[in-house]
């Protein structure tokens, strides 16, 4: 309980150490999680997505600015892939962000993938709680430079943002299933490079073809460019700071608030299961070295996988034995 | 529960652009396997300190060739014990005279290494003497 005080205390060191813990599944850090549920809810978080280099964390930078402009507290989570060969990572995004760095409205952290494959880390939505308990108006999750199918960041996350820049394709990619249709607002960054207009009116067409309700979010398309001029960079980060609450503001006043978070916590609840039913199981056969005979009895075609998973599950589960996977109606 | 991961900042302090040094051992502590925090050029002393306590690191790596070492590295470890996380582990490395030496050991700063320095030494060092918290 002195945890969960100091962690909504504000308290930075016991806040980043309980987030290293959520990422190295330490037990204790579950127990943390436990206390500090029924302190989260309040935050409004959101998520910005696109390809590596499309400038995201030069925009979450911006959008910190802007939010703090208007007296709201910022928690950041940024996200960098880890190596598949070494296990380690190199995790860059807080270089752009530096100048919010003594601020103490603003808290900044980088995590690894540690091999999730959705553009996040398995972390991230505890994370995203631990933040919220501490009390942040707003938190930006920035993903991993995403290609077209990265799209967990909408289990968590109220507005997502979806950050494209000039040059990668022609209009078919804009209609292709995926980050394309994940987008809350887009975010045509680098708009003084070539190609900008183009790429513009293709998003343009593409939003057309949907077939938005009158009530429905209009789905803005922004603009951002020179990052090198603070003032012209400002002014544009500040309407985009606008349009993000603008969409919160709907979510409130429409459903979309309640089933984005039905949406979210049913993810949670499944994790929440495969990771109290299935890792145990899991670690439970390796740690006695049941994994692997079933590994071999496959080899030697003695059995095939289903067989030997349905011996397992009835083994667990003892309130549904071994009963096999039937398709409704 | 998984293996638990060093986690290492590598910082420039101070007004020095010059961080092809720091990108070389942010990278092969990447390949090391430990998770990298590289902050970029041109920090304040209490800019890498905040960031190392957000990060939770377990070490970080001072890296500076413009001379003011004396002043920057200490710096570092005084507000890491102002701020109660004197249990970071500071290192150095850049271009810093051999007298200096005796002084940096003396602020805190645990190990030094200057050009020609081997990166297997370097994390050779880090997994002797840095315990993941």
């Amino acid at each position: 309980m002195e945890q969960t005080k100091k962690i909504r205390e504000g308290n930075i060191r016991i806040v980043s150490r309980l987030i290293r813990n959520l990422e190295d599944s330490e037990p204790e850090a579950r127990t943390a999680i436990k206390n500090i549920f029924p302190y989260t809810g309040k935050a409004h978080i959101i998520g910005i997505t696109g390809s590596a280099g499309a400038g995201k964390s030069t925009l979450v930078d911006g959008l910190i600015s802007a939010f703090r402009k208007k007296n709201k507290t910022v928690g950041v989570l940024a996200i960098d892939p880890t190596s598949p060969f070494s296990g380690g990572a190199l995790l860059g995004d807080r270089i752009r962000m530096q100048k919010h760095t003594e601020d103490p409205g603003v808290f900044v952290r980088s995590l690894a993938t540690r091999g999730a494959m959705g553009g996040l880390s398995k972390a991230v939505g505890d994370a995203i709680h631990v933040l919220d308990a501490m009390g942040k108006d707003i938190i930006l999750v920035e993903t991993v430079g995403t290609g077209q199918q990265e799209v967990d960041i909408i289990y968590n996350s109220h507005t997502v943002i979806v950050v494209l820049v000039p040059g990668m394709g022609d209009e078919i990619q804009a209609i292709k299933a995926g980050i394309m249709e994940i987008a809350d607002i887009f975010v045509v960054n680098k708009a003084d490079h070539p190609g900008a207009s183009q790429l513009l009116m293709e998003l343009k067409n593409m939003i057309n073809m949907a077939q938005i309700p009158e009530d429905g979010w209009p789905l803005p398309v922004m603009t951002v460019e020179s990052a090198f001029e603070p003032i012209k960079f400002g002014e544009k980060i500040d309407s985009l700071a606008q349009n993000i609450l603008k969409h919160y503001e709907y979510l409130v006043h429409s459903d979309q608030l309640k089933s984005r978070l039905h949406r979210k916590t049913m993810v949670e609840i499944k994790d929440a299961l495969r990771t109290c039913i299935l890792d145990q199981i899991l670690s439970d056969l390796e740690a006695n070295g049941e994994l692997d005979r079933l590994a071999y009895k496959l080899i030697s075609k003695e059995s095939d996988p289903y067989t030997l998973a349905e011996e397992i599950s009835s083994r667990y589960l003892k309130k549904r034995p071994g009963k096999p996977y039937q398709k409704k109606g | 529960m998984t293996e638990r991961k060093i986690r290492i900042m590598v910082a420039k302090p101070g007004l020095d652009g010059h961080d092809r040094g720091a990108r070389v051992l942010a990278r092969c502590f990447r390949d090391a396997g430990f998770e990298v925090i590289y902050t970029g050029c041109h920090q304040t002393p209490e800019q890498i300190a905040v960031s190392a306590i957000q990060e939770d690191v377990d070490l970080v790596g001072l890296s500076c060739l413009s001379g003011a070492h004396r002043y920057l590295f200490p710096r570092v470890v005084e507000l890491l014990k102002e701020k109660e996380a004197e249990d970071i582990c500071v290192i150095g490395g850049g271009i810093i005279p051999e007298q200096d030496f005796e002084m940096l050991y003396h602020s805190g700063i645990k190990a030094i290494f200057t050009p020609g320095a081997h990166l297997d030494d370097i994390v050779d060092w880090v997994r002797q003497n840095v315990e993941p918290k």
